[in-house]
This record gives C-alpha cells, sequence and structure tokens, in this order.
C-alpha cells in the first residue's frame, strides 16, 4: 500500500517529450516496443502512487500542447528518492541513454516537480501550470527538478 | 587548495603505506559482499589478530567502514560467541593530486553540456572508439576481460554467467547527470570489447544503487 512518504505530501511528476516521428514509424519502434515493460516496472518500484494513462495502460495517446507531436507524462511518487532511483536506477536508465534517437532536444525545461497533498491526483493543466511556473521562474518549492529538489512542505 | 580535503586524502593513503594493510583495503574492497576478520586474514595470509589490527586501521583512516555487527554462530543470548565486525569499503572517495587538478569539475561541465546541446550520439561515438582503441592494446598484451576492467577501476565481480562492476570509475559526475554519464559509459565498454575481440560477452544496462551501471553478460 502506497503510503505518503513526508507527512502527508507527495511528489508529483510531470516531463513532455518531443517525437521525432509518429509513433508508428520505424524510428520509434525502440520506444514503443519498451513502453510496457518500463511501465510494469513502474507500477512495481517502490514508492510509486500513480500516473495518467488511458485503458491502452500508458499516456502516449494524450495529447495536450498545440504542437501534437509532444508526449506528456504525469505520476505520483512517495519521495523525491522514490522517483529518482526509478528514473535513474533502474532499467529505466536505457530508455533515458536512447532519448535522442527518439525525442528532439527541449531548449526550455521538459521536467517539473511539486509536492502534492497525499491522495490528490494531479491534473494535465495543474501539471502545465508548473511547467510553465519552472520555465519562468527557475526552480522554486512549488516547480523544481531532480537536480535542485526542495523539501515537502513543513519540513518533510 | 582545500587544506582539509588534502590533509585527510594524505592520511588515507599514508595508512595505505604497510603492505599488509594495502592488501587488506584490496582485499576487501575487491569482495561483493562484507568480509569478517577471518577471512580478510585468510586471504591476505596474516594471523588474525595482524588482520583485525590493520582493519581497525583502515576504518579509522576513513577508507573502510564497520558494515555489521553480527554473531559469528548465528546464535544469540549467552554462550554466542563474540560478536564479529564486518568490512566493506567506505564510501567515501580520497583525492589527492599534487599539483592540484580537478576534472571533477571539468566533466562535469562538459556533461552539462552535452545533455544542454543533446550531442549524446557523439559522446557515444567519442566513447566508442576510445574504447575499441583501448581494447585492441589490451588485446596485444592478451589481457583477459575482467583485468583489463580491474585496471580501470570497475572492480569486476562474477554473478552467474555475468561480470557486474563494483565500482563506478565516473560516480560523482554520473550521480549529477546519469543519462549522459552511464550512457557514455556504456559506449566506452562496448567499445572496449569490440577492441579485445571478446564475443562471447555483450554491455548492458542493468542498474542498481551500489554499483556501476553496466553489466557485462554471456551472449
Amino acid at each position: 500500500m502506497a503510503e505518503d512518504g513526508q507527512g502527508g505530501w507527495q511528489l508529483a511528476q510531470v516531463n513532455i517529450a518531443l517525437l521525432r516521428a509518429p509513433l508508428d514509424a520505424p524510428e520509434l519502434a525502440g520506444f514503443v516496443a519498451g513502453l510496457e515493460p518500463i511501465n510494469r516496472l513502474a507500477d512495481q518500484s517502490p514508492g510509486f502512487v500513480w500516473r495518467l494513462q488511458t485503458p491502452e495502460g500508458d499516456a502516449t495517446a494524450i495529447r495536450v500542447f498545440d504542437d501534437d507531436r509532444i508526449l506528456v507524462n504525469l505520476s505520483v511518487w512517495e519521495s523525491v528518492e522514490a522517483l529518482w532511483s526509478f528514473v535513474y536506477a533502474s532499467r529505466h536508465l536505457d530508455l533515458l541513454r536512447r532519448r535522442r534517437e527518439w525525442f528532439h532536444r527541449l531548449a526550455d525545461a521538459y521536467l517539473a516537480l511539486w509536492w502534492v497533498p497525499a491522495s490528490h491526483v494531479p491534473t494535465i493543466d495543474e501539471a502545465k501550470g508548473r511547467l510553465g511556473l519552472l520555465r519562468r521562474t527557475g526552480p522554486s518549492p512549488d516547480a523544481f527538478t531532480l537536480r535542485e529538489p526542495f523539501p515537502a512542505p513543513g519540513g518533510g | 587548495m582545500d587544506e582539509d580535503r588534502f590533509e585527510r586524502g594524505v592520511a588515507a593513503l599514508q595508512s595505505l603505506h604497510d603492505p599488509v594493510r594495502r592488501g587488506l583495503y584490496r582485499f576487501v574492497a575487491a569482495q561483493s559482499h562484507d568480509v569478517g576478520r577471518d577471512e580478510a586474514a585468510r586471504a591476505v595470509g596474516v594471523q588474525r589478530g595482524l588482520a583485525a589490527f590493520h582493519l581497525d586501521k583502515l576504518v579509522d583512516a576513513g577508507l573502510l567502514e564497520v558494515a555489521a555487527v553480527r554473531r559469528v554462530s548465528g546464535r544469540s543470548g549467552p554462550g554466542a560467541g563474540r560478536p564479529a565486525k564486518l568490512y566493506r569499503r567506505a564510501a567515501v572517495q580520497h583525492e589527492v593530486s599534487v599539483p592540484e587538478r580537478t576534472y571533477d569539475l571539468a566533466a562535469l561541465l562538459l556533461a552539462e553540456a552535452v545533455d544542454e546541446a543533446g550531442v549524446e550520439p557523439a559522446l557515444h561515438a567519442a566513447a566508442r572508439r576510445l574504447g575499441v582503441r583501448a581494447g585492441r592494446q589490451e588485446r596485444q598484451e592478451a589481457r583477459p576481460l575482467a583485468e583489463v576492467l580491474a585496471r580501470r577501476g570497475y572492480e569486476p565481480y562474477r554473478d552467474g554467467a555475468s561480470l557486474r562492476l563494483g565500482n563506478c570509475p565516473f560516480r560523482d559526475v554520473a550521480g549529477q547527470l546519469p543519462a549522459v554519464v552511464c550512457g557514455m559509459n556504456l559506449a566506452l565498454l562496448e567499445g572496449l570489447l569490440d577492441g579485445l575481440g571478446a564475443e562471447g560477452a555483450a554491455a548492458v544496462m542493468d542498474p542498481e544503487p551500489g554499483r556501476c551501471c553496466v553489466a557485462l553478460i554471456s551472449k
């Protein structure tokens, strides 16, 4: 049972990626093949709470930006450490290593973190707002990054 | 120069001056499990008491740490025997450079630039080329794979049919920018295998906390 790790707060995460080609193009085959196993790994990872998904089991069909080549990934974790371990110390690192094969470089911040009350499910609009805030003002307690994390409200 | 860091580094090095102590340090560092006094003494070929003395000196110098204290007999309570100390290599890194060099800063800045510019493919290509060159040289020396990796600081150990790497030679910068640096490391090791002509082995990403992100598996 995923309990809140930080005195009633959980970590929300959004990241976006700009596709180099449509998902059914051969260039994206490696990414598409990795989706199902990596999502399963996320679901089983210590500290995983929730992720945005359609009935297909992933979020690749969700396009909410003006540029519809942009994928969005929205999830909730118990702590920064739990998210860090999944992102960088699991097989997920192998997808990350290959990200330039599948996605264009984004000049602006593409990942934002913020604290939400436990059991709160973040919305896409909320996520877009946090990403926008990070882009405008840099890392702050309201929108930050894995490299410059902030503690949960109330000292965590 | 950071005087405290320099002094700590020199003290750590000094404590490795004794050959027995150096042997103990290298043995403990090379094991994938925590090591007791008996095992360490046997490995280095000295009496248990002498090994215990030197192991504790290595702890004092910050080179090893005491992992756990457990009862040797596996029992607890009266008659269970004396508790046994288990040692492992300390996570802290000591560096002494004379004159001072700060390649870690240069590495971090270069990795940041690669990340921002999105030029990982160029980094992977460069790492692979360097790996192939190094592998070819090692092949001329007819060194086995595990020795080649050990000489480069990876601290390889067997895990079934795989070779795992107990030490990440790029740990500090890899911790900051894992996607960039671990990808570089994988390409470097792929190149090294190619250059060695080690056709039975493949380098794959298999990260776990506390060790290098790459494992070498039998094909």
